[in-house]
């Protein structure tokens, strides 16, 4: 095909894409989101799926049949927990406003520079490789359908004649547009997300048409593709079990892209910094997997199709994709395909493009401007966006330097692997400082390095060796180790044989890392800054956490305004301070103070644009800071919790309110309807004869005496229940309180013609002075007394009723009965008359009182540390018992 | 806090999905047969996928409308 046509389609398919983007920019800006759903989201994440899954897997398929699968099987196990661990990393995220993966992890330990910038480093250095993979890709892509030889494209000619070049500029100058238009607190870039999501379904439709045209165009269905690959020996092999399986290889491989799916730049771009709505989390942990099995059904397929219609070895496997429908003669499905592997490389640069910059920006050049002073006092908006397009330019012109040195040397897959083994460094520090609250930078840090540093020497100085461009003395060192140590080796360290590179390269890399970093960890405790970023990230979830603001000192409001204002502009500095005025119920942001809350809000914002390292130290620069001690920290987190403790009376006291306001008020009701009903009687007939006029006037009187009685007794409960009642506590004679109780209600059991039995015993042990007197207060528990007496006085029968009141006492304590031969209470009501205004008995007898004399009761005894209890049979009278034990509350005399 | 997926059946999806993709489970597709015409292994592994794929969709979408 002709280059123009090919040129033509890609810049338009590239116009489109951004005028995807365009569109849900302007969607966005009128409120309409188009990327707030889960389904976007999902599709979003399938920028995993780049060049090496367009091209590389059926490549790798093509050699070894089943061996391109683990690179997806793994990413699904770790989507199986991305409900608890990516929810988390969203939740911190978005808590402390973290927008790159070297942000999150230098944030967790005590927002570290150094950290940040070696996380930034070994980002940039996996990801080169990655790039270069694109462009190689992409190259290839170009020059087969071009009519030229995919295995050297472009090459040897000039570099100005190169067309990868000129791919790598356009991508860079596609990644600007799309990613740095504007500097945003959040990074979120929907308009770019909206386009990835739109790229992820080009791709998929692509390969799955060129995957069906294969299937049932060149073949008919699969099953006879596959029976016609069993008939050819060379190609039946790949299909054919090994002799021995590489289980140890197929678990590294698995391990491997279960990290990367998380770690890679653009995966933490698009699932954590991108991410809306953490809830879209619940789809998207299972719609993603569903994408990428859908995009590699098709691949074993075109790989055996493509062996099967081109021989073995004729053929660069890895471009079967575009060379399959070319040679059949289908040539506007090639350009499909064309298309979508231009959509998966593109897709892949432009997110991984945004993403290490934001990390370069912030992380390494940053820090080293913000200590020269011409900088420190200049506004930096434009300062920022312009560090980020060049270091977009610069990334893909890295990746172009690695493709024309090393990138012709490798299979897609195997560039891609060295970068997957690369991020997997940050598992142990990220995903350790997630849980473990016991991380500490120097273990995170030492761990990472000897990562590393492991990683480049047995898997980069490796593959640089074996690709020959540094000479055959060079490519030694792999057989006989450097300066002939031979423990040294770099794919034998220590001897360690009888592994693959890769899962060699694993093991003590991720060894060494998590080593280090749990050893030194456990080595020396924390600093104070550390231990409280680590409560704020592994207690996201808690919403005591909510509120802790770890620092102390002076500032002045203005200065944090005009600080933040020279990183995201004076305008909106200005409204984001108004905005949180308003949330606090402020006129304005004169009214705010500048305290520990404030401090936090503007550092907060600005590590949305700076990262979090440089905010702080931003921030130290404008304010007056005291120094916190690990105590410090621990103080603030118990006051925080403290402060939750009395939030939570308040609110019960608050729902006990509630409780008697609204049984009050129904109490209060009935007498004072009783009270107006026969007053307005009265009233309105003026010639009512004298009797019945007195008869009214009886009842509004005790009506009248039965509300300040419940009054009363409302506010006496209310007082024992908040604990605001006094109790004057002194030495008690119980013969004497018992004797005097039934002197006061002798006249109530003469009217109803009952008897009153007292039966004390001889003596009371308290008074012997052998056992501790019972101290309580005398008039609560006549209180208690009468209370109980008076109860058995409504309840005996008319005639013949009789009332034992009955003292005992043990070594434990005294026990006093009141016994009477009622007609006792039901077996289902026992429990009830302990209740607030419930009343024994039906209606129709129901004596007067008011339903809080038993509870009342209770809630003193109870405060003597005794029991009130009943015991009753129906029909056999029923027994109301108290118990006191004789050591009462011995210290307070009077309770506040 | 705990509303949602339930952490302790994810944990045993995931640890269900790693046997079963991983020795010596992974062996009993180890063989040089055809399944509708189709190879095993990459045909087991693609339907043990598919299946863990639903199982974690259902867990993920139960209750999705309660918060």
């Amino acid at each position: 095909m002709s280059p123009a046509l090919i040129i033509g389609a890609a810049l338009a398919y590239l116009l489109a894409l951004f005028g995807v983007a365009a569109w849900a920019d302007r969607r966005a800006a009128a409120g309409r989101s188009v990327i707030g759903n889960a389904w976007v989201y999902a599709l979003s994440m399938g920028v995993y799926c780049t060049a090496w899954t367009y091209f590389g897997s059926v490549g790798r398929a093509a050699a070894t049949g089943v061996w391109f699968l683990p690179i997806y099987l793994g990413p699904t196990l770790a989507m199986v927990l991305a409900w608890p661990v990516l929810r988390k990393m969203i939740r911190i995220s978005r808590a402390y406003r973290i927008t790159s993966i070297a942000d999150f992890i230098a944030s967790r330990y005590g927002k570290s520079a150094a950290l940040a910038g070696g996380v930034t480093l070994i980002a940039l250095v996996g990801v080169v490789p990655y790039v270069a993979l694109q462009l190689k890709a992409v190259s290839s892509a170009y020059a087969l359908m071009t009519g030229g030889s995919p295995d050297a494209p472009g090459l040897p000619g000039a570099w100005w004649a190169d067309t990868t070049l000129y791919i790598a500029l356009l991508l860079a100058g596609f990644t600007i547009l799309f990613g740095t238009r504007h500097l945003d607190n959040t990074e979120r870039h929907e308009g770019m997300v909206a386009a990835i999501a739109a790229e992820s379904v080009v791709k998929l439709l692509a390969f799955i048409a060129v995957g069906v045209f294969v299937c049932w165009g060149l073949f008919n269905g699969p099953a006879d593709l596959f029976a016609r690959a069993r008939a050819v020996p060379e190609v039946a092999r790949v299909l054919q079990p090994a002799a021995r399986f590489a289980y140890d290889q197929w678990f590294a491989l698995l391990l491997l892209a279960m990290l990367s799916v998380i770690f890679l730049p653009r995966q933490f771009q698009v699932m954590v910094v991108e991410n809306v709505d953490e809830r879209h989390v619940r789809r998207a942990a299972w719609a993603f997997p569903a994408y990428l099995l859908l995009i590699n059904i098709f691949v074993l397929p075109i790989a055996v199709g493509g062996l099967l219609f081109f021989g073995t070895g004729q053929a660069n496997p890895e471009t079967f994709v575009l060379s399959l429908p070319l040679a059949a003669g289908v040539p506007w499905l090639a350009l499909v395909a064309f298309v979508g592997g231009l959509s998966a490389a593109t897709g892949m640069v432009i997110v991984e493009a945004i993403a290490v910059s934001t990390m370069v920006c912030n992380d390494l050049v940053l820090p080293l401007l913000l200590r020269r002073k011409a900088f420190a006092q200049r506004e930096l908006t434009g300062l920022l966006l312009g560090i980020r397009r060049a270091v977009i330019v610069g990334l893909l012109l890295l990746g172009y330097v690695y493709f024309r040195v090393a990138g012709e040397a490798y299979a897609l897959v195997s560039i891609g692997l060295i970068s997957f083994a690369a991020v997997a460094q940050f598992a142990p520090a990220l995903l350790g400082g997630m849980y473990w609250k016991g991380g500490t930078q120097r273990g995170a840090f030492a761990g990472l390095a000897a990562g590393a540093a492991l990683w480049a020497w047995t898997l980069m100085v490796p593959s640089i060796a074996k690709s020959g461009w540094l000479g055959d003395d060079f490519a030694t060192l792999l057989t006989h180790g450097p300066w002939g140590i031979g423990w040294l080796r770099p794919e034998q360290l220590l001897g360690l044989g009888g592994l693959d590179n890769l899962s060699h390269a694993l093991f003590w890399s991720l060894l060494a890392n998590a080593g280090l970093y749990v050893g030194l960890s456990l080595w020396k405790p924390p600093s104070a800054r550390e231990a409280s970023q680590a409560l704020l990230f592994v207690d996201v979830f808690e919403r005591a956490s909510a509120g802790r603001v770890f620092w102390r000192g002076r500032a002045r409001v203005a200065d944090l305004v005009s600080l933040v204002g020279r990183f995201l502009g004076p305008e909106r500095a200005t409204s984001l301070f108004l905005g949180y005025a308003r949330r606090l119920g402020r006129q304005g942001v004169e009214q705010l103070d500048a305290d520990a809350a404030l401090v936090h809000f503007a550092e907060t914002q600005l590590a949305g644009a700076i990262g979090s390292a440089s905010a702080r130290v931003m921030v130290a620069s404008v304010v007056e800071e005291e120094v916190l001690e690990i105590d410090d920290v621990m103080r603030i987190v118990e006051e925080a919790s403290e402060l939750r403790h009395v939030n939570e009376r308040l609110l019960s006291l608050d729902r006990l309110k509630d409780d008697i306001m609204s049984s009050v008020t129904h109490e209060l009701r009935t007498p004072l309807t009783s009270i107006r009903a026969l007053a307005e009687l009265m009233r309105d007939a003026p010639d009512m004869d004298e009797p019945q006029r007195q008869q009214f006037l009886g009842i509004v009187v005790t009506e009248t005496e039965r509300l300040s009685r419940l009054v009363n007794q409302v506010l006496d409960m209310a007082k024992i229940e908040s604990g605001h009642a006094e109790w004057h506590n002194s030495d008690i004679d119980l013969r004497a309180l018992l004797q005097q109780a039934a002197l006061s209600t002798a006249e109530l059991f003469r009217e109803r013609g009952a008897t009153l039995v007292l039966t004390l015993p001889e003596s009371v042990p308290a008074l012997r002075g052998e056992l501790p007197a019972l101290r309580a207060d005398a008039d609560r528990l006549t209180q208690v007394l009468l209370n109980l007496l008076s109860n058995a006085a409504k309840f005996v029968p008319r005639e013949g009723g009789r009332v034992e009141l009955r003292l005992t006492t043990d070594a434990l304590g005294a026990t006093i009965e009141v016994i009477d031969n009622g007609p006792g209470v039901p077996l289902e009501q026992q429990q009830l008359v302990f209740e607030k205004f419930r009343q024994g008995g039906d209606a129709a007898h129901r004596p007067q009182g008011t339903g809080l004399g038993l509870p009342i009761s209770r809630q003193i005894v109870e405060h003597f540390g005794g029991r009130l209890w009943l015991r009753s049979e129906p029909g056999a009278g029923s027994c109301f018992a108290f118990s006191l034990p004789w050591a009462g509350p011995k210290d307070e005399e009077t309770r506040p | 806090m705990r509303r949602g997926p339930g952490y302790q059946r994810l944990l045993a999806l995931f640890f269900v999905g790693g046997l079963l993709f991983n020795f010596p489970l992974m062996r009993i597709f180890e063989q040089d047969t055809s399944l509708f015409g189709l190879p095993l292994l990459p045909t087991a592994l693609f339907i043990v996928w598919a299946l863990l794929i639903v199982a974690l969709a259902l867990l993920m979408e139960r209750g999705a409308g309660e918060d």
